[in-house]
């Protein structure tokens, strides 16, 4: 029996599954319960092989703070790992994954959760040299480098909650309906290539990102090969981790607008192209010979969350289900309409996606929902974000 | 005389509920309504003509698959996938529909009063009698009628959106007809797809589903005239015939 073990996969994984997100565009919170009721509606989705949870917003005494969720196989993991985390950060809080036992949560890692901050001689060394850069640098040799460490969240007040069951189990299992938060994205899973483990299970998560993705990205081998020349290391061989480090690279890094983003991962055909509007048909040629590489082929959903809001897109061929609504201050996105109305009977406005274009979820004022510190940190994350600027 | 039955589906799971509706059925209960349905799959399927189904909420995927015969009404939304490989039968709905509706449908009728998703029709099929028919009130994403084998297609666009149907319509369309009320520029169309205008046989067989769907919706007929409508038809039969033949 090892089931709770670290385990990585030797090739891609490749799965359909369901996924939904919900957020109050105002920062208002709000507990996990609607987002277990709403991907539990989809429980046929999934085949208890994984389930997971994004939450943000959740810890708000510790906003400044990077909340590092680590999956050890063993007790004997932690003090290596600790050792390590030690070289990076300043450790502020460390405790157990809270969680009531679960009948049908039978095998699990230790789970445990570490409230830290870079230290700032690390800082100094390089002037360009930015905190999330060198936590990424800590989750990469921590995932790569000790055998029974995997880091599955790594942002500041955002936490993600996974694990081998049926989502709406692993939920209760992590206890959500005692956590508030701002935006909620969850993801059942139906592994059909890997075995499930914990750490296989969405959303995959880098720094603030985070990914649930239903479907499969094809196009993973020139992906994988394209981040590599930017220094992302594929090392969990799953098409989500790539979609994680495309946008980290296209919005942190490249600092394009979401949508611009969303179109380098999913643009139109060129066949489509030349029936664009002018200015639309030029940005599209650019973005599709300068981001050749991040083009996403397959058939996919995606759910992305970050501090500042959540961004759901699909395939340009739109081979996997996507449907949005409104409602007041509310997002929701869910792989089945019924997942919306099971937690939100009345809605203003609910629609089917389109192929390619992103339905996007944004805060309206991040700097009194996050504080001033960490909306200039979202505001240099993605800073073409400003009015106008995604305009295209 | 049939008997009527009210089912309440709140929170029933679908294998329940599809038990419960068989079972009722199997008792003479002939005209069943399904209060508070949510999300609950494959809800009247291989049902036969004697059952009549009004279903209050939003059913789960693959609604009517292998339907046999019966009447389905929604009174709201629907998922996707519904009418799947459909035989006989009535499928009638006041709201939107998912992707993939009438997926290898076979016969019977499906009626959407709203809008429908990406590829509509996709391998929808004809034999001798049976005779698939969809009619969407509002507007169709793309792949409409993709690999279409038989049957008909009729997207009515009765709110008057510029774009009545989406990209890559009727794209290895092999069989059957669309008829599509507006004009699509070529390039939307997929390579396998002709245009013409209506002739008097097709305008009569049009306006009797016409009647039908209106009847069924409740729906306003805006007066819809024949010159209003394009037919889409497939230029070969056998669009890959030769693909691989060496």
């Amino acid at each position: 029996m090892r089931g709770h073990r670290k385990h990585l996969p030797t090739s891609k994984d490749i799965s359909g599954c369901a996924i939904s997100g919900i957020m109050n565009e105002a920062g208002e919170r709000f507990s996990g319960d609607m987002i277990i009721g709403s991907i539990a509606t989809m429980h046929d989705r999934s085949n208890g092989l994984g389930g997971g949870f994004a939450a943000y917003g959740i810890y708000p005494d510790y906003k400044d703070h990077y909340a590092i969720h680590i999956m050890y196989d063993e007790l004997a993991d932690r003090q290596s790992t600790e050792r390590l985390i030690a070289r990076y950060c300043l450790l502020y809080e460390d405790e157990s994954i809270p969680n009531r036992p679960s009948p049908v949560i039978r095998m699990r890692p230790f789970l445990h959760r570490y409230f830290v901050q870079v230290r700032p001689e690390l800082l100094r060394r390089h002037s360009d040299l930015t905190e999330d850069d060198v936590i990424v640098d800590m989750v990469m040799e921590i995932n790569t480098k000790i055998k029974g460490s995997f880091v599955f969240s790594s942002g500041k007040n955002m936490g993600v909650f996974k694990g081998v069951g049926y989502p709406e189990d692993i939920g209760e299992f992590y206890r959500l309906d005692e956590y508030q938060g701002y935006l909620w994205t969850s993801h059942g899973r139906f592994p059909t290539n890997t075995s499930g483990w914990w750490g296989g299970a969405h959303p995959f998560s880098i720094l603030d990102w985070s990914v649930v993705h239903n479907g499969e990205i094809s196009s993973y081998g020139i992906n994988k090969r394209y981040l590599d020349n930017f220094g992302y290391d594929c090392s969990l061989f799953t098409d989500t981790e790539v979609i994680a480090y495309l946008f980290d690279l296209l919005v942190r890094k490249h600092h394009l607008p979401f949508e611009a983003a969303c179109m380098a991962m999913a643009p139109p055909f060129w066949s489509q192209i030349e029936h664009l509007e002018p200015r639309r048909a030029e940005l599209a040629r650019t973005m599709r010979t300068v981001y050749a590489g991040a083009l996403l082929n397959g058939p996919f959903s995606v759910l992305v969350g970050y501090s500042g809001g959540m961004v759901g897109f699909n395939d340009r061929t739109k081979l996997r289900p996507m449907v949005a609504a409104r409602q007041g201050d509310m997002l929701l996105v869910a792989s089945e309409e019924t997942a919306i109305r099971e937690v939100c009977p009345q809605v203003d406005r609910i629609w089917h996606a389109v192929g390619g274009v992103p339905i996007i979820g944004q805060l309206k004022d991040p700097a009194k929902v996050l504080g001033q510190p960490e909306a200039a940190r979202l505001a240099r994350m993605t800073r073409s974000l400003a009015p106008g600027a995604a305009a295209a | 005389m049939s008997r009527n039955k009210t089912i309440d589906a709140r929170g029933v799971y679908y294998k329940q509920l599809n038990e419960t509706i068989h079972a009722a059925v199997a008792e003479g209960y002939h005209h069943l309504v399904l209060q508070g349905a949510l999300g609950q799959r494959y809800i009247g399927v291989g049902l036969g003509p004697e059952v009549r189904i009004t279903i209050n909420g939003v059913p789960g995927n693959d609604l009517a698959a292998f339907m046999d015969g019966a009447t389905i009404i929604v009174n709201d939304n629907v998922q996707d996938g519904i009418c799947n490989t459909m035989n006989r039968g009535k499928v009638v709905v006041r709201g939107d529909a998912g992707d993939i509706i009438s997926y290898g449908m076979r016969g019977g009728r499906l009626y959407i009063a709203g809008d429908v998703g990406y590829r509509t029709g996709i391998h929808m099929k004809s034999f001798r009698d049976q005779k698939p028919v969809v009619v969407i009130g509002g507007t169709a994403q793309d792949y409409l009628g993709e690999y279409m084998a038989g049957g008909m297609l009729v997207v009515l666009n009765l709110q008057d959106s510029p774009r009545p149907a989406g990209d890559f319509l009727g794209t290895g369309m092999h069989g059957g007809k669309i008829y599509l009320r507006g004009r699509v520029p070529p390039h939307q169309l997929g390579r396998e797809v002709g245009t013409a205008e209506l002739g008097d046989q097709d305008w009569e067989e049009l306006r009797a589903v016409l009647d039908d769907f209106f009847a069924e919706t409740r729906l306003e007929d805006p007066g819809l005239a024949r010159d209003q409508f394009t037919l889409l038809y497939p230029k070969s039969l056998r669009p890959y015939g030769n693909l691989y033949a060496y």
